[in-house]
């Protein structure tokens, strides 16, 4: 009798440890929940700067968390599509739950697909997907390869050697550096470009009465306006027209 | 007069099953002067008469039908079947169709089932062209053309076809295996009268042979030369040369190791070109600054006979502006391996009035689809393929896709739709738009998905389709279906010859409403679906007429399936085993029937039972 009770001990313990576990990880949905939520939000609101002055414990992007609370600079390649993928957020927001909580959720997601590409997260307490099934849906599995293929060789020119530019602004402090595999046009550059430069301040205004570029929408305004156009010094030292060389 | 079996074993329209006329005609070694072929002097002008007149009948099923007149119109028509189609390689040995068919200049022969695309039958099963090509090579010396499907073809193969028939001008291969670059290489060095290349979603292994050198000096007859699916690089150089010395080529579909800029030079090269598969559509190099970029636009400009373009397969959008030129001529457009956006899609398609055949990825959404419904209004036939195709997924196009090309393309004739949502409304409006579709295939990638607005099954939105369209011959079904869905393909689908289940129905009572009542029936798959030997059963009248059933993961059984081998003995029943089913197991993995001239195919792997 006395082995079955301590057997019967046992179980308890066991028990009560899945419990404990099981609250941290539904405390883990929870601030998941709230964390996507605010990321949904400020992914949505392209245009505004939200992003980029939001205090955060890492860069977005899914490079390594840094624990630095009051790093504002936005990152050197910010993503275009503007929203933060999901598994990002649970790194950012999940640091201070169990690690292992964090894994079994990660795990999760990773059997529901990455939804970077389209852009919307799921609901985390959703099962995980159904396993696939041989032959469905019915696309040959040559169209299949190339579709594979296709994603494959994007990413690959994604992350291996990016494009990278020095930027400089007259009257700036120092330059920039931007990654132009991260463009698809020059009106995403440009856009990148005046906001990266726009939160320097000015103390003084050029002699001509230069543009107010503390003044973002102004800016943005005048960039997309007819009285500037935007140009480049090509390799020759002439100054071109952004546009005709197809991007 | 026709000397028919009864009317329930009437022969079938395409395959030459006629028992008595096989007794008479068939080769019995040297002919031993059959009375009847004595002919006198009023039959043998009538027979020249006929030769005369049925050189000019082309339809095999117009062909066929002369075949039973009588016997003296079966021995002329087969004398001038100059064109042999054989839809299903072991309906008929090689040794039988040459020895009814003399005079055959062109072969088009059909192997493995289309479930073998999405995996299903395990590699090797079979439809080898290699007894074929040596049946060909001693009764057809002539032969001018194959085409092949779904067959096995080997570098000796090809061979043969290069080094036994002389004046060959035409091999067409389409999801065909089996073979790589050295075989074509020997094909096309031997083969100096071809006019035809097309591989078309063939796999073709990299044996680091270069083909596209192999081709003989001198000026050549291509007209067509297609590998857009053949995954090795080729020597441009020797590419360019040919189409140099190519002044007859119209058809040139380039695989993605061709980049734009050396797309150029060949466009440069070929502007009488109608038929253009683009290759990768992108340069070379990525940052390629500083050389200036040829005149894309120029070039297409200069095609001014461009009627049909593809390729696409990794494409950089900007570069798509170049084909505006084009777009007005158009009647075929395949954009189904770029990835591109409704915005990027719109400015192509809205020149796009003559097109008649859009092939495209669900990437362009479903506003794309309504840039497509605004312009194409001569649209005949509709491909939507998925970019991620995966259940569970968010789908890029849904009903509201399906309803605007229903209320835009009312010319429309085939489509094939993939989705991860559809409404009975979308497919009810589609049917009642689109009144000529002969071709219906929508694949709802979610198993068993409802209605999502309804929560109902499709039912009502499929019988729509076969009540509503009244041309209907190919249907493709998939989401929620009970049981009424095939009621209502029995009693409606009177002219449908192949049908796709997948994932459906309720009972047997769904297998037996379309087994009887769908006289047409050809090719019937099925995977998935709870049909037994029951429903097996309620097909006995019908199999003869059909070319195959399939039925993978159903609920039949071994005795049901040996029920029905020994109650039909001219189908092969054959059970094809996974890797994990034993032998004896009763249930069946795979059902895969067929009628034959042959009884068992002796070439058949380990892994196939024939029962």
């Amino acid at each position: 009798i006395k082995e079955q009770e301590e057997i019967e001990a046992k179980a308890i313990q066991i028990g009560s440890k899945d419990r404990s576990k099981k609250r941290v990880e539904a405390s883990c949905f929870v601030s998941m929940e709230v964390g996507r939520k605010m990321a949904n939000m400020l992914g949505t609101d392209h245009d505004l700067n939200f992003k980029e002055t939001e205090l955060c414990l890492g860069l977005p992007g899914g490079i390594a968390v840094v624990a630095a609370g009051n790093e504002t600079e936005s990152s050197s390649s910010p993503k275009t599509n503007g929203k933060r993928g999901f598994s990002e957020t649970v790194d950012l927001k999940l640091n201070l739950q169990s690690k292992e909580s964090t894994m079994d959720l990660n795990k999760n997601l990773d059997d529901n697909g990455s939804k970077e590409k389209s852009g919307s997260a799921k609901d985390p307490a959703k099962p995980p997907a159904k396993a696939q099934v041989v032959g469905w849906p019915p696309v040959r599995s040559y169209r299949k390869n190339i579709m594979a293929n296709q994603k494959n060789s994007s990413e690959e020119s994604g992350n291996s050697g990016a494009a990278l530019v020095k930027v400089s602004m007259d009257g700036a402090p120092y330059l920039r550096k931007v990654d132009l595999k991260m463009y698809k046009s020059y009106q995403e550059l440009s856009d990148a470009l005046a906001k990266m430069f726009s939160s320097f301040t000015m103390g003084n205004y050029g002699p001509q009465g230069m543009i107010d570029f503390m003044n973002e929408s102004k800016l943005m305004d005048l960039l997309n306006s007819s009285d500037y156009v935007p140009s480049y010094e090509d390799k020759d030292g002439d100054w071109m027209l952004v546009g005709d060389v197809p991007w | 007069m026709s000397e028919d079996d009864e009317r329930q074993q009437s022969p079938p329209s395409d395959l030459e099953f006629v028992s008595n006329k096989a007794r008479n005609c068939n080769a019995t070694g040297s002919g031993s002067g059959h009375p009847e072929f004595q002919s006198t002097y009023p039959d043998q002008v009538l027979e020249n008469v006929l030769e005369n007149v049925l050189h000019f009948l082309t339809s095999r099923r117009d062909r066929n039908a002369a075949s039973l007149v009588c016997k003296s119109w079966y021995r002329v028509e087969a004398l001038t079947r100059s064109e042999l189609f054989i839809g299903n390689c072991y309906a008929v040995s090689p040794g039988r169709a040459t020895a009814r068919f003399t005079r055959v200049k062109a072969l088009h022969l059909k192997g493995k089932p289309r479930f073998a695309d999405f995996n299903l039958m395990p590699p090797d099963w079979g439809a080898h062209f290699n007894p074929w090509a040596l049946a060909m090579a001693k009764a057809y010396p002539w032969l001018e053309k194959v085409h092949l499907k779904r067959m096995s073809v080997t570098d000796d193969d090809l061979a043969t076809l290069a080094e036994l028939f002389l004046g060959f001008k035409e091999l067409v291969l389409v999801c065909c295996d089996g073979f790589g670059t050295s075989g074509l290489a020997i094909f096309v060095s031997k083969c100096r009268q071809l006019k035809v290349l097309d591989l078309i979603e063939s796999e073709v292994s990299d044996d680091e042979t270069d083909w596209i050198s192999c081709f003989p000096e001198g000026e050549s007859n291509l007209e067509s030369l297609i590998f857009d699916c053949v995954e090795c690089h080729i020597n441009f150089e020797a590419l360019d040369r040919l189409v140099a010395r190519s002044p007859s080529l119209k058809k040139l579909k380039l695989n993605r190791y061709v980049s734009i800029g050396q797309l150029y030079r060949l466009m440069v090269r070929a502007p009488q070109l109608t038929h253009l598969g683009t290759g990768s559509f992108s340069p070379s190099d990525i940052a390629g600054q500083g050389d200036q970029e040829p005149d894309y636009v120029a070039a297409f400009a200069a095609c001014r006979s461009l009627v049909c373009l593809s390729g696409f397969r990794e494409i950089i959008p900007d570069y798509l502006p170049a084909i505006y030129p084009v777009c007005a001529n158009l009647t075929s457009l395949n954009f189904s391996y770029a990835n591109i956006t409704a915005e990027q899609l719109k400015p192509i398609i809205s020149k796009c009035h003559k097109l008649q055949t859009f092939w495209v990825l669900d990437s362009i959404c479903d506003e794309g689809l309504q840039a497509v419904a605004a312009t194409c209004k001569d649209l005949r036939e509709l491909r939507v393929f998925p970019v991620d195709p995966r259940e569970d997924n968010d789908g890029p196009v849904s009903e509201v896709g399906l309803q605007a090309i229903s209320e835009g393309c009312r010319k429309l004739q085939s489509i094939l739709y993939f989705c991860q949502r559809m409404t009975n409304a979308a497919v009810i409006a589609m049917s009642k738009n689109c009144p000529d579709l002969v071709v219906f295939r929508l694949c709802i990638m979610g198993r068993h998905r409802p209605d999502p607005v309804t929560g109902e099954p499709m039912d009502d939105g499929f019988g729509a389709i076969v009540m509503n369209c009244k041309k209907l011959t190919r249907l493709a079904v998939s989401g929620l279906l009970t049981d009424k869905a095939f009621d209502y393909i029995g009693r409606h689908g009177k002219l449908v010859r192949t049908l796709s289940v997948a994932f459906a129905g309720d009972s047997d009572m769904a297998l037996k409403y379309v087994l009887e009542g769908c006289p047409q029936l050809q090719k019937l798959e099925i995977r998935d679906s709870p049909f037994g030997d029951a429903a097996l059963r309620s097909g006995l009248h019908h199999y003869y007429n059909m070319r195959f059933l399939w039925m993978s993961s159903c609920r039949l059984t071994r005795h049901g399936c040996q029920e029905i081998a020994r109650a039909m003995p001219r189908l092969v029943v054959e059970v094809i085993r996974s890797a994990d089913e034993e032998e004896m197991d009763d249930v069946v993995g795979t059902l895969y029937m067929y009628r034959s001239l042959e009884g068992p195919r002796t070439d058949a792997p380990k892994f196939v039972t024939i029962l």
